[in-house]
């Protein structure tokens, strides 16, 4: 990469470029972190989105598997990569050499409006690594932490040997999903909660019947009745009853990841290569949750500036056709772009003409509704709102209304088992809503909880699959079993529901089972 | 230059590797290989290399999809049964199937290894390399003979629009000296092929299109491998069925004739072919044949045992008979190799009972090394 990155500043007529893109930006009100534009060859243009934008990552060979992909479809013309961006503090953007001007300007507008996306929406807060004290900006410096993840798996790598190591990552990279977007947001457990134990006076608030004493009636009986050394045994039963029962962990985690660097035997290589691809998972996490928000808020931004103030007469026609591309739904598929650029406009619509709120929502006539306009002029103000406090899923749920549904012709689809097709199901609001919250909830994929980390007291690992009505694939539930089997190296179990009922997976390193519960 | 993804990239190419010779198997007996063949690339499909992940099962969850249509209607776009069905709304992942681009050479290696294939010796006979001139470019000077017309014509044209002399209505082009482009030659020296694979083939009627369809993966496999092994394989071939012909490799798989069976007629052909074109000091020689193993009379195979051993036998490398299993064929004529031919280790006989057998088959052919 060093041997490029020297190569890599832009020309001067795309500097030219972007400083006036970036006044402009400016001037919407958008708000970014610095921006450094790099043009790349195609090639390493697939090279560096083959390692997920960033230029060193650590080795793997899926990055190669994606590399030998879009290296691929770039030659035989089926896809190219316009824009890549990432998130760090200072912002790199990569622009592909060859492209036109005017894509190029495209793409400019486009990140700057993604980059004060990645600096103000909320999720994104997550990926701060402190505060500059000077500035008051975030720190994000990815790049290097990239690189330093890097560098620790090839130090092992170096010392224990690829093969070895690479297969480590492919086991951590099935259990990569199973983390807790709640976790950033949690508040630092203090160190002495959950330990205290049960306090020296604590026994005076047991009851008799709990301790399993005799039914005394009358109060002087009580001591030859219950003697003390009795009382003594029964509260020591008790203890050690509760002692059992309690679980570990206490409560269910989801952050199954964490759960296991603290308390799977690893060894020390094992532990730093689960921590790094634990951290890799929490960075990207905010860009699968804000997928829609974050593409529609930049293609908001690209069509505002191109249209009104970048492209001259001659400029906007191809301009139109590369938006055009960009925008395309093939009719069936829901396109990311489109649906975020329009739900902003839906947004941006309503609160400019004041449809919003109690009179609003309690109004059922339909002529009024349609010529409704109070002149609130509010719009733009509140798509900023919205794009510092949503993610895609409360974006879905606020503001998804049954006219943006209808306009834009969304249906909720399923398969068919008796017909063997997949077939549109409905197009009432309330479903399409329900349909497609579900599949942007914990970024469309189950939820799995440790639930016992010492299950039937064999040291055996259970995690719970939070089943919400829809079953998990099983020959790749067996197969993360046996990735977790490698880092746990103890029988592990999933309990999960398959075809309605309760089921126990549980595979013991080296066969699987699965029985009824 | 050299680029980072490069190390990535080529061990993500060992596990497709591993994955085909895994397969190898599957590809060998399904024969669509070679109906991809390029040029000397094949893709094969492989698939994904998915990492697992907890995740939902397929056609339990549906999404939201945007366009026209009512409640009940299909999504277009359909592949069927197997299909991955319409992309899901959000990360919808499919069962991409990836088509990873391999060498034949490379094929015949994972080939090799898989199935421990010795590398041939051959009869001690170094490679004769040929030079020979290619037209491959175009340069300013040359003799007249060798003018390239168009490119001059080109030049000129180009030449007279820039300086505004065309006339549109008067088209005539008049090139100049240096206008004039000439073919230019280089010389490459190109290996003399040394090694021949003559493949006879039983079309009688009791041979079907699965026989065939055999015979026809099989022999793309043994060529791959002899390509690999000789630099500039030739390959020959002959059908019989009472009377044997030369024919090229588009016939030779796709005729398929009626009548009886003189397998001797085959070995006498190939016999002659062998005399006339090469000669077997300094030719390795692989003759192939593939039958039933019904011949017409026991005369005939008595025939075709002397045809072998007088012929045959000395002038090659070794003498393959691969008998496919037929519902019509008595298989008689392996037993007769084996009583006459019991001894003579030039001669490898394979039984093919099914496309499963093919790769058995191969190994028996080529383990031998020779």
């Amino acid at each position: 990469m060093a041997k490029f990155a020297l190569k890599t500043q832009i020309p001067r007529y795309l500097y030219r470029e972007q400083v006036a893109i970036e006044e402009i930006a400016r001037g919407y009100g958008l708000d970014f972190f610095p921006m450094v534009f790099e043009v790349l060859n195609y090639d390493q243009m697939n090279e560096v989105a083959s390692y997920g934008g960033f230029p060193t990552r650590y080795p793997h060979w899926r990055f190669g598997m994606e590399y030998e992909r879009m290296s691929k479809s770039a030659e035989y013309g089926l896809s190219k990569i316009y824009e890549m961006v990432i998130n760090t503090n200072p912002s790199v953007a990569y622009l592909l050499e060859g492209n036109s001007l005017v894509e190029q300007k495209l793409v400019m507008a486009h990140v700057y409006a993604h980059v004060d996306f990645f600096k103000n929406n909320f999720t994104f807060a997550t990926t701060n690594q402190g505060i500059d004290r000077r500035t008051g900006e975030p720190i994000r410096k990815w790049i290097d932490t990239m690189a330093n993840h890097g560098a620790v798996v090839r130090r092992w790598a170096k010392r224990i040997g690829i093969d070895k190591v690479e297969a480590f990552i492919d086991h951590c990279l099935s259990l990569e999903n199973l983390i807790d977007p709640n976790v950033p947001y949690l508040p630092v457990p203090s160190i002495t909660e959950g330990k205290e134990p049960a306090g020296g006076d604590g026994a005076e608030d047991e009851l008799p019947e709990e301790l399993g004493l005799l039914r005394v009636d009358k109060d002087y009986m009580a001591s030859f009745i219950n003697p003390e050394e009795f009382v003594a045994a029964q509260r020591q039963k008790l203890v050690d009853a509760q002692e059992q029962e309690r679980r570990f962990p206490e409560e269910p985690r989801r952050d199954v990841l964490s759960f296991l660097i603290e308390h799977a035997p690893l060894e020390r290589w094992e532990r730093d290569i689960l921590n790094v691809i634990r951290r890799e998972a929490y960075y990207f996490y905010p860009q699968m949750q804000t997928k829609i928000m974050n593409e529609g808020w930049a293609s908001y931004w690209h069509s505002q500036m191109m249209t009104q103030k970048i492209c001259d007469t001659s400029e906007i026609i191809e301009y139109a056709d590369r938006n055009a591309s960009v925008m395309a739904t093939d009719g069936k598929n829901l396109n990311p772009y489109k649906l975020g650029v329009e739900l902003y406009r839906h947004i941006e619509e309503r609160w400019n003409k004041g449809r919003f709120g109690k009179e609003w929502d309690d109004c059922d006539e339909l002529e009024v509704r349609r010529s409704w306009d109070r002149r609130t002029g509010k719009g733009r103000e509140k798509i900023f709102e919205v794009r510092r406090f949503h993610n895609d899923v409360t974006f879905i749920d606020e503001f998804l209304t049954p006219e943006f549904v209808m306009e834009h012709k969304l249906y909720a689809f399923g398969y068919n088992n008796r017909e063997g097709r997949w077939e549109i199901e409905t197009r009432q609001f309330e479903e399409v809503k329900q349909s497609l919250l579900f599949s942007l909830t914990n970024a469309g994929q189950p939820f799995i909880y440790v639930a016992d980390a010492n299950h039937e007291n064999r040291g055996e690992l259970l995690l719970e699959h939070d089943h919400q009505g829809i079953d998990l694939r099983v020959d790749y539930a067996r197969e993360v079993l046996e990735a977790l089997h490698r880092v746990w190296r103890r029988p592990v179990e999933l309990r999960t529901e398959v075809e309605k009922k309760p089921v126990l997976m549980r595979y013991d390193g080296s066969e699987h089972a699965q029985r009824a519960l | 230059m050299s680029l980072k993804i490069d190390q990535d990239h080529s061990r993500f190419r060992k596990i497709v590797r591993g994955k085909i010779r895994k397969n190898l198997k599957k590809y060998i007996s399904q024969g669509e290989l070679i109906g991809k063949k390029g040029k000397d690339l094949v893709s094969i499909p492989i698939p994904q290399i998915d990492i697992p992940r907890f995740r939902f099962a397929d056609k339990q969850q549906g999404g939201v999809g945007q366009g026209d249509g009512e409640p009940g209607d299909p999504l277009s776009g359909q592949e069927g049964e197997e299909g991955d069905g319409a992309g899901k709304a959000g990360e919808g992942e499919g069962d991409h199937v990836l088509e990873v681009e391999v060498t034949l050479d490379e094929l015949a290696d994972i080939l090799g290894e898989e199935l421990e294939l010795p590398n041939i010796e051959t009869k001690g006979k170094s490679t004769i390399v040929d030079k020979k001139d290619r037209y491959v470019g175009i340069r300013n000077v040359g003799p007249n003979s060798l003018r390239h017309f168009k490119r001059t014509y080109r030049n000129a044209l180009l030449r007279q629009i820039a300086s505004g002399q065309y006339d549109p209505k008067n088209p005539i082009i008049v090139p100049t000296r240096d206008d004039m482009r000439y073919r230019s030659w280089k010389t490459e020296e190109e290996p003399v092929a040394n090694a021949v694979i003559i493949y006879m083939m039983d079309v009688s009627g009791s041979m079907g299109d699965e026989q065939k369809e055999i015979v026809r993966i099989e022999s793309f496999w043994l060529d791959a491998w002899l390509t690999k092994q000789y630099k500039g394989l030739e390959t020959r071939f002959i059908i019989h069925d009472a009377v044997a012909r030369e024919v090229d490799r588009e016939t030779f798989f796709k005729t398929r004739e009626s009548g009886g069976t003189m397998i001797s007629s085959a070995y006498k052909l190939c016999a002659e072919i062998i005399e006339a074109d090469y000669p077997s000091s300094e030719w390795n020689i692989y003759p192939y044949h593939f039958s039933d193993g019904d011949n017409w009379s026991v005369d005939d195979t008595l025939l075709c045992i002397d045809l072998l051993k007088n012929k045959l036998l000395p002038a090659s490398n070794v003498f393959s008979y691969g008998q496919v299993e037929s519902p019509y064929g008595s298989g008689q004529f392996l037993k007769d190799l084996h009583e006459h031919l019991k001894d003579d280790d030039r001669i490898i006989t394979s039984e093919i009972r099914d496309r499963d057998a093919i790769m058995e088959s191969i190994r028996e052919f080529l383990s031998k090394g020779k």
